[in-house]
Parts: structure tokens; sequence; C-alpha cells
């Protein structure tokens, strides 16, 4: 049985459960990601930060997480 | 005098560009870093690793706040078309698609993205980024992470010539003097990773990279004397005993 609660969406290209009505601040305190080291985006176009509380996620959003490293 | 770097209406104080891939660890990079005096560092933007979170984080050793981070992938968040492209080259010479980073730029420039952009060193295309929107010229000097210098000086002068944004000789620089040219033929920076990670005292070589561009741009600055063909004495030839 489907549980009503839940929304798969898919989270680095990979599929992911959250509950609904996760907003971004919700979704990053869940992985323990601090806000201030990562950019998010989602189904294609970035989300500022002081937005996290207001971006509610749907089913089958695409969220990518990034962040910098080391490159040339 | 200052000599400013100024780049998209910011100003630098180095004109030396360091990329942060390919070292030991943080630590070794951020030494690096710190001795070559560059006030911009490349980096590039990946997928956050969910599963382990606890790995040591660039931002922890470089601050974002006191260094500028250039992301090697501009603008990718809003447009991942440009971000693909971005990513698109020659498999085996890493040879930028110059098709694909024309369009790339024509949408992140439109986007309102300020765009560095990694070319070849042909004049015709360069040109067409700048009239593009390209807020400065990157050509390489040679295939990215070859360290083999500057292969074709005639065009990097021609770029630089015909050029009204910055041109930083981005990629193939191998050790100091490779640097130096590129200042020396005018270029107003250089972007440098490899030589400076794989080389056995990283630390070492960028601070010879710093040395290298300030020596390169002062002898630039200076206008240098011309050829001779033949010998000219600097002692002079009267009195003589």
């Amino acid at each position: 049985m489907n549980n009503l609660n839940v929304a798969k969406i898919q989270l680095n290209g990979s599929p992911y459960e959250i509950n609904i009505e996760t907003n971004l601040n919700q979704l990053l305190n869940k992985l323990r990601i601090k806000k201030t080291k990562v950019a998010i985006e989602v189904n294609g176009a970035i989300v500022e930060k002081n937005k996290y509380p207001k971006v509610i996620l749907n089913k089958g959003d695409k969220v990518e997480i990034v962040h910098f490293i080391g490159g040339g | 005098m200052q000599d400013v770097f100024t780049i998209a209406n910011k100003n630098f104080k180095s004109r030396l560009i360091v990329g942060t891939g390919k070292y030991k660890d943080f630590k070794e990079t951020a030494d690096a870093v710190k001795a070559s005096d560059a006030d911009i560092v490349t980096v590039a933007v990946r997928r956050v690793n969910i599963s382990d979170k606890n790995q040591p984080l660039l931002m922890d050793y470089l601050d974002p706040k006191s260094i500028t981070y250039l992301p090697n992938t501009a603008g990718c968040y809003t447009s991942e078309d440009a971000l693909r492209t971005r990513r698109l080259g020659d498999k085996k010479t890493l040879y930028p698609n110059m098709i694909e980073t024309i369009k790339s730029t024509e949408i992140l420039v439109k986007e309102g993205f300020e765009v560095m952009v990694y070319c070849t060193d042909d004049p015709i295309l360069s040109k067409k980024l700048e009239d593009t929107g390209a807020c400065a010229i990157m050509p390489l000097a040679a295939p990215i992470g070859s360290g083999i210098g500057i292969q074709n000086r005639t065009n990097i002068t021609l770029i630089k010539e015909q050029s009204t944004v910055p041109v930083i000789v981005d990629a193939g620089v191998g050790t100091a003097s490779d640097a130096t040219i590129a200042m020396e033929l005018g270029c107003d920076g250089v972007l440098v990773n490899t030589a400076i990670a794989e080389a056995k005292n990283p630390v070492l070589m960028a601070e010879s990279m710093k040395h290298a561009v300030l020596a390169g741009r002062k002898a630039f600055k200076a206008e240098r004397m011309k050829k001779r063909k033949y010998g000219c004495s600097s002692s002079p030839q009267e009195n003589l005993i």
C-alpha cells in the first residue's frame, strides 16, 4: 500500500523518499548538510538560500545538491 | 604604482590564478594557494555525496570570503545545456569544443553571468567569444595538463593585441618560465593548476609561479630591448689602453 505521507523525489540522480510538505531547509536538516556549504537546484533552476523554507518539494521533483570541490 | 588586474569590474592584486585540482589533500591545496599569493582559485561544482557527508570540504580550507572562487563550469546552475557543453571536448586531447563553447557563452551571457571562457588559441574564435560577451578570454598554451608550455606565441600575441577584455593563458603551463613567457607576451594573467599540483614540491612551485608572473609582467611593462643579429659590446670602445 502506498504511504500517502511520503513522496518520491530524485535526489542527486537517485530515488529518495521524503515526507510530504518537506521544504529545502528540512531536507538539508534531515541530510545533516549545512546550507552554507552547498547550492541546490530544483528541476533545473537554482534556488536562492533565503527561499529554502518556502520551497516545498513535490513528488517527482529533481533535486541536485552540489558543492565546490578541487578542480582546475 | 599599483598594477591592478581587473576582470568584469572586479579588481585583483595577483595576475596568477591557481586551480585546486590534483593535490594530495586540502591542506596541501591551501598551502600552495597561500604560497602562490593568488586572489582567484578555480573550483569544480559536483554533487554532494549524500551517503558520506563527513568528507572534508574545500571551503573549510579556502575561505570563499577571502579568496574568489571561479567555478570552472561557471553558470551551470541555471543552464543544464551549458553545463553539459562546457564539459564537451575531445576526450583524448581535452581540446575545448569551440562551437559548443560559443553557444554556451551566448546562453550564459544572456542569463547575466560573467563568463571567462577557456578556448583554443584561435584569434578568430577568440574575437567571436569577445563579441558574444565573454568577460575574459582564456586561450590554452598547450593541451590542458600537458605542461609543455606556450606552443604558439604568435597566436597568443595576436589574441592579446585584438582583445579589449583580459587575456589569461589557461592550460599547458609546465614550469615558471612558461608563465613568465605568457606575461612577457602581454597577457593579463596566467592560470596554473597541474604545474603546481604535480611538482614534487607543490608549495615551492606555487611560490615560484608567483614570482614568474610578477617577473613576466614587469618585463612586459619595461618593454624589452630590440633583438640584434650580432654581438654588441656593453663596454665603451674608446680610450682602450
